[in-house]
């Protein structure tokens, strides 16, 4: 039954975990293509002659911050999915102590 | 699929290892060598370059084939982008984003094959872990990037020469500050290679993650999001593909221009 209770304190860590990485990484790819795509928008208003290089470029920036932020939701998925490292560290330090 | 979930997404991030010390298959520790990464790596070069050297033999001034117009769009299409960035009058750089774009992109696209055709079509044969996607490897993408961070340096050493100690020395904060500018720039270089392979190691090991947990759903329900997922990753891979190659010319046109 504490064993139980230790894998569980741990799942939900990890699920707060998981929710941390993907929430934060998706709040600040969204502030980035925000501004982004606003500032995409006000340069093709100003000159819109300039509205096919502008969409290369960003499209390339959009990339940019897209990755790291991919990376983190990755992560969290990898946590909240698989049952990586954590919960089998606990379960052979119970069974080494008991 | 009768695995637990977790179960079945191990099952797909392992992958077909030698051990390098005993030439046997498994984890060797630093001496692995992921088979499935490096054959499926030399197999899409083999096809690119094979192609790439069938076109150029067979080569005619008349009215070209539709093979000829595409390898023709796509060296002009580098080759404008190389042109944009870089203003020297290197013989290297133009072929070497050639070779980055279309090895990468090709890598990437084995992404969009059914992820569970490869490896169960392995299976058959009997091989447990065959990972199909070269890119989503860290060790593929780190190879990559480090070449051309060996590039970039030797490039700043040969093409620089002592201004390059006068540039390390003296740039963003003027002489005085130098302990601090030596700091700056070892950061700025060493940054390189790391955001260049993980950049791309991320959104590939991501698109196959997603893949992978889509695949996971009940049959009747995979349709959709698999398929908007698929489109979505259209893009991505063109783009990662692109993005790579673009940081490669930025990168070392940086270190051809002497300030």
């Amino acid at each position: 039954m504490e064993i139980a209770s230790l894998v569980a304190q741990v799942q939900s860590f990890k699920a707060i975990a998981a929710g941390l990485l993907i929430g934060l990484a998706s709040l600040g790819t969204a502030i980035g293509f925000g501004i982004l795509g606003g500032k995409f928008v006000e340069g093709v208003a100003r000159q819109p002659e300039l509205s096919n290089l502008l969409m290369v470029r960003v499209l390339i920036m959009s990339a940019l911050v897209d990755a790291f932020a991919v990376i983190s939701i990755v992560m969290g998925l990898l946590l909240f999915f698989t049952n990586g490292p954590f919960v089998s560290y606990v379960l052979e330090t119970a069974k080494q102590v008991s | 699929m009768s695995q637990l979930p977790g179960n079945y997404i191990e099952h797909h991030l392992e992958h077909l290892q030698l051990n390098l010390n005993t030439f046997t298959m498994g984890n060797g520790g630093f001496w692995t060598l992921n088979l499935d990464t490096f054959i499926v790596g030399l197999i899409t070069a083999l096809l690119i370059g094979g192609l790439f050297r069938y076109v150029a033999v067979n080569m005619t001034v008349g009215v070209p084939g539709c093979l000829q117009n595409f390898v023709e769009a796509c060296i002009g299409f580098v080759d404008r982008t190389v042109r944009d960035t870089y203003h020297g009058k290197s013989q290297l750089i133009a072929p070497l984003a050639l070779t980055l774009f279309l090895w990468i992109f090709l890598m990437n696209t084995l992404d969009l094959l059914p992820v569970d055709f490869i490896p169960s079509l392995m299976q058959m044969m009997g091989v447990q872990h065959f990972k199909i996607v070269p890119t989503a490897d860290p060790n593929m993408t780190f190879s990559m990037s480090i070449t051309v961070f060996c590039l970039i340096l030797f490039y700043n050493f040969t093409v620089k020469g002592w201004h390059l100690g006068k540039e390390v020395l003296t740039k963003p904060f003027g002489p005085w500050l130098f302990p601090v500018n030596i700091f700056f720039r070892l950061l700025e270089e060493l940054v390189k290679p790391f955001s260049l392979a993980l950049r791309l190691f991320g959104n590939m090991f991501a698109g196959e993650l997603i893949f992978v947990l889509i695949a996971m759903l009940p049959w009747w329900s995979q349709w959709l999001p698999g398929g908007i997922w698929a489109i979505f990753h259209i893009l991505i891979i063109t783009v990662q593909a692109f993005i790579f190659m673009m940081l490669t010319i930025v990168y070392l046109s940086m270190a051809h221009d002497s300030h």
